[in-house]
Order: C-alpha cells, then structure tokens, then sequence
C-alpha cells in the first residue's frame, strides 16, 4: 500500500535520511520505531508531502505521492496525527473534528464520521464545545487521533503517540491504537517507546541516524543494542 | 459648548468606523498571512476612485457602486497577492514582515504616482442629491451619509466576525492561523487561505475609500495616513480581535476629534501615534488583545 524507496531527505544543506526504504501493506500496523532524533517525524513529514525527498520516490497505492501538493495527501486516503497531539487549541473539539474532514471526500460523511469518532472517544462527545486547549494531554492525543480519522483515511500515521503520557493512559492510547487496527484501519506507528511498539505492531523497522537498519517481529530485533536496552529497561 | 463637545464626539465615532473598516481588512491580512501590506492606504485610496469616476461618469449612486468597487479592489488583491505577496510564503515570519514591508513600499509609490498622473492631485468627493441632508438630534447634526457609511461598515465588520467564527471555510481560515503545517495535514490548502484573507482586507479597503469618497474626500497622496491610522487601530484594537479592531477604530476617531476640539486640528494626528505609543507601552497585545502564550 505504502512504498517509501529510497529516499534521502534533509533541511536545507543537512541531511537527515539516507537511503530510507520501507513499506506498509494493508491491514498490517507497523511500527518505525528509533530514538530521539533519528528521523522518524521527517519520515512522516516526507510521506505527508511537508518536506520533498533530495531523491527517491514515495508510492501510495501505485500513485507517485512525491507529484502530489502537500495538502492533496489527505484526499489521498492519509492522515497523520502529529506528534505531542497537536490540536488546534484555539478551536473547539467539535470544530477540530469537523476540520478532520477538510477533505471532499470526507465532508460528505462528517455527520456519520462524527458519531463513529464519539463511540470510540465519548470523552471528546462529553468535551464538544470546550476549546481543544483546556483538555488533558491524554484526551488531546485522542483528540488528535479522532481529528485524523475524520479524513476517512485509508493509511494512519501516528508520530509518538505516547510522548508525555503517564503509563495508565499509554496503555489506553495503544489499546485504542490496536481496536482502530483491527477494524481493518492500515497503520504506520511512529514511536521512542519500544517496549509497547513492538507489543502492538505485525512487523517493525528501526531508525538510526537516518538509516533504516532493521526490520522484523519483536523477537527478530532483539538482536538491536537499541532494542534490546529499551527493552531491558 | 456641552453641544459642540457631543457634536465632535459624534463626527469622531462617525470617521471612526470607516477607521475600524479599514483597519480590520489590514489586521485580518496581517493575522493570517503575517503580510504587513503598508499598500494597504493606496488600496483605500484605489476603491474611493473607483465609486468617484463611477459617480462622475456614469451617475452610480455610491451606495450602489460600493459592490463594483469592493469587486476592483477583489481583482486588484488577487494580482498583487499572485503577482508579489505570494512569493514571501515560505519565509520564517520576521524576513516575511520586513519583505512585504518592501514590497508594500513599492506598491504604494507605484499606485499613489499612477493615481496622480491619471487623476492628478486634487482633492475629489462626491456630492450627490443627499450629501447635505442631515438628521438631527437635540441639536446634534447626524449627515445621513456619515451615518448610512457607519452602518454599512458595522455590518460588514459584524458579518467576517461571523463568517470567521460559524462559515467551515472561516474555521479553517481559524486553523491556519494557529498552525499552517497541521492545516496542511488535514488537507487545507494554505496557499489559497492566504490568498482569500488578503483579497477580503483589499476588498475591505476599497468599500472603505469609497465611504470615504462620498462622506469626506479622497486625494491620491491620501493612502501614507490611513496606513498609520490602520496601523494605529490595529495596535489599539489588539490582534485577533475583529470586532476590538472595530471598536479601537471608533477610539482613534473620538480620541481625534477630542484633540480637534481641544488643542486645534493641527495635532489630530500626533494623538494617534501618542495613543499608538502608550497602548504599546501599557499592553502591547492591544486593549482587547489576548495576550500570547
Ligand atoms: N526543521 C528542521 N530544521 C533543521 N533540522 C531539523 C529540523 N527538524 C528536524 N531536524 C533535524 O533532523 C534530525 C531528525 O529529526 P526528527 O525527524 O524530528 O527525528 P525524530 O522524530 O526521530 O526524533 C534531527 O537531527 C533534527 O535536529
Ligand atoms: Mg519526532
């Protein structure tokens, strides 16, 4: 569905991907897992369209995504919940999730979008009206993620989704994560946080440095000094 | 003297709102695309010709020309925004001020030299059948055009607050502003964000120089003043404020008119920058501003 091939990406004279190749086959959730710094939200960004590969070509669904103006990405059928859930916190949650829909597609089954979104996240129904800037962290990050299923996408792409969040609420987050999974939804999980990456995902690939330098299941990247430290603790 | 007291306060409030008008077109520019458009006067100026040569030509009432010359300033917006502004898009925001500061610059010479060579320098109003006629009210003068100009700038101040607040295109107009590159993910096309916020401040300085057109009187050196005076009401009226900005513009003209009536009308324009320099001291997010952060 998703076939990242090669690219090299950087800001300005620095470059910050290296030959990056990878790629997510439908109904799979698969998680891109590195630390800090090691390129994981410019990978994001690059298939988002926010920032154009040096080289190397990025396909959805057969379609050149590297052709497409950034904010066609969405019409596409891909949606991304931005790191720290970043919301629009100006905005009221219910027009946070209306703007979900910004693509044409999706407008026409906001209503119905909208009370799937509230059966998954009642918190949010209970929330409608208060400005997304006095929820929680938590139910920001749920925010985030409902305004991004509002596009009806057929790709999700989740930046660290358990960034600042207490265990409890981790947990929460990526149970959710694995229900939108399972209701067919083709995910690529961006995260620092290993241990429950690696729980959740079909398959894994690791960042370092820009370079992708492992794929496999949980057990298979038990090899990785990385891997194997965030899991020992 | 209680009577000539009201009387000013009644001009300034009345010169006021077209302050107000003007300003919000030039804020809601500034709000969203970080565009300081110091073109902004010249665009005024521009739109009180337009319902000028209609009226003169053509007998367009100015009432009903005012449509035709927000419509030459929407045209006008659309080429400048392509044509220039556009370019500074993807700078970071102070190199973004200071280049549309630039190009604003050039905007205005160029216009304000256009406008003299074509229309030369003097002084121009238009005077219709209904220009002298007046309500009045315990001795207190309301010109029915002042007033007429009043309301129509009210209305159209009251309608982008709500287009920006209830419209789906006003949210995301919302959204843009607090972040470009998340409205970007959701699938808003920023560019065109942009381009409608500037094309609706054109569109707003051109209803505004044609009101200015029919109840005072327009020139083409005219557009350096109502800049500073945008300015000033922007300062005033605090960002992200539509109807504040409004409300900072009827400020500015009774601060005036006060000034008029106390010191003489030679220093009508120094309160403006004194009320600019002590709003900036006192709160610098504006009087109904909401500070950042
Ligand atoms: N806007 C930017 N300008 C310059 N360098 C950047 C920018 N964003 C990220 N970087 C650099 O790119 C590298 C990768 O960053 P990022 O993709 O955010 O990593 P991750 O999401 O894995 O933590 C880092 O070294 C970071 O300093
Ligand atoms: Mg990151």
């Amino acid at each position: 569905m998703l076939n990242v091939e090669h690219i090299n990406v950087g800001y300005k004279d620095l470059q910050v991907l290296w030959d990056v190749s990878f790629q997510v086959n439908q109904g799979e959730l698969v998680a891109l897992i590195g630390p800090n710094g090691a390129g994981k939200t410019t990978t994001l960004k690059a298939i988002m369209g926010l920032r154009r590969p040096w080289s190397g070509t990025i396909y959805f669904e057969g379609q050149n995504l590297c052709k497409v103006p950034a904010h066609k990405t969405a019409e596409l059928g891909i949606a991304m919940v931005p790191e720290g859930g970043r919301v629009f916190t100006g905005l009221t949650v219910l027009e946070n999730l209306e703007l979900g829909a910004f693509a044409p597609h999706a407008r026409k089954h906001m209503a119905q979008t909208l009370e799937e979104m509230y059966q998954l996240f009642p918190r949010l129904e209970e929330r409608k009206f208060q400005r997304a800037g006095t929820l929680s962290g938590g139910e920001r990050q749920m925010l985030a993620i409902a305004r991004a299923l509002m596009s009806r996408p057929k790709l999700l792409m989740l930046d660290e989704p358990s960034f600042g969040l207490a265990p409890l609420l981790v947990d929460r987050i990526f149970a959710k994560i694995k229900e939108i999974n399972q209701a067919g939804m083709t995910i690529l999980l961006v995260e620092q946080n290993v241990r429950a990456a690696l729980e959740l995902a079909h398959r894994s690939y690791v960042i370092q440095n820009g370079r992708i330098v492992g794929m496999g299941t949980s057990e298979e990247l038990l090899s990785f000094e990385f891997v194997r430290s965030a899991y020992l603790g | 003297m209680v009577e000539t007291l009201v009387q000013n306060i009644v001009f300034g409030l009345l010169l006021g709102a077209l302050y107000g008008l003007a300003a919000v077109g030039l804020s809601l520019v500034f709000g969203v695309t970080k565009f300081l458009n110091v073109a902004h006067g010249e665009l005024l100026m521009l739109g009180g010709y337009v319902s000028f040569w209609l009226f003169n030509l053509y007998h367009v009432d100015p009432f009903v020309s005012l449509p035709l010359a927000a419509l030459a300033l929407v045209v006008v917006g659309i080429v400048l925004y392509s044509l220039l502004f556009s370019r500074t898009v993807k700078m970071d925001e102070e190199q973004k001020v200071q280049t549309t500061m630039l190009i604003g610059f050039g905007v205005s010479l160029i216009l304000q030299n256009l406008a003299q060579r074509l229309w030369t320098a003097d002084d121009r109003s238009i005077t219709t059948a209904y220009s002298r006629m007046s309500w009045t009210l315990f001795d207190i003068r309301f010109p029915i055009v002042r007033v007429v100009s009043m309301v129509v700038a009210l209305l159209l101040v009251i309608a982008l607050q709500q287009f920006l607040q209830r419209s789906y295109f006003g949210k995301a107009i919302r959204a843009t502003v607090e972040d470009w590159e998340e409205a970007t993910i959701i699938g808003i096309d920023t560019h065109r964000v942009y381009l409608v916020a500037f094309v609706i401040g054109a569109a707003f300085a051109g209803v505004a120089g044609a009101l200015v057109s029919v109840g005072y009187s327009i020139v083409p050196s005219m557009g350096l003043e109502w800049t500073l005076v945008c300015l000033v009401v922007m300062t005033l009226g605090g960002l992200g404020s539509i109807i504040g900005t409004f409300v900072g513009g009827l400020i500015l003209g009774v601060a005036q008119a006060l000034t008029a009536f106390a010191v003489g009308g030679a220093y009508r324009q120094v309160v403006g920058l004194l009320l600019f320099l002590v709003v900036l001291a006192v709160r610098p997010q504006g009087l109904f501003g909401v500070k950042e952060g």
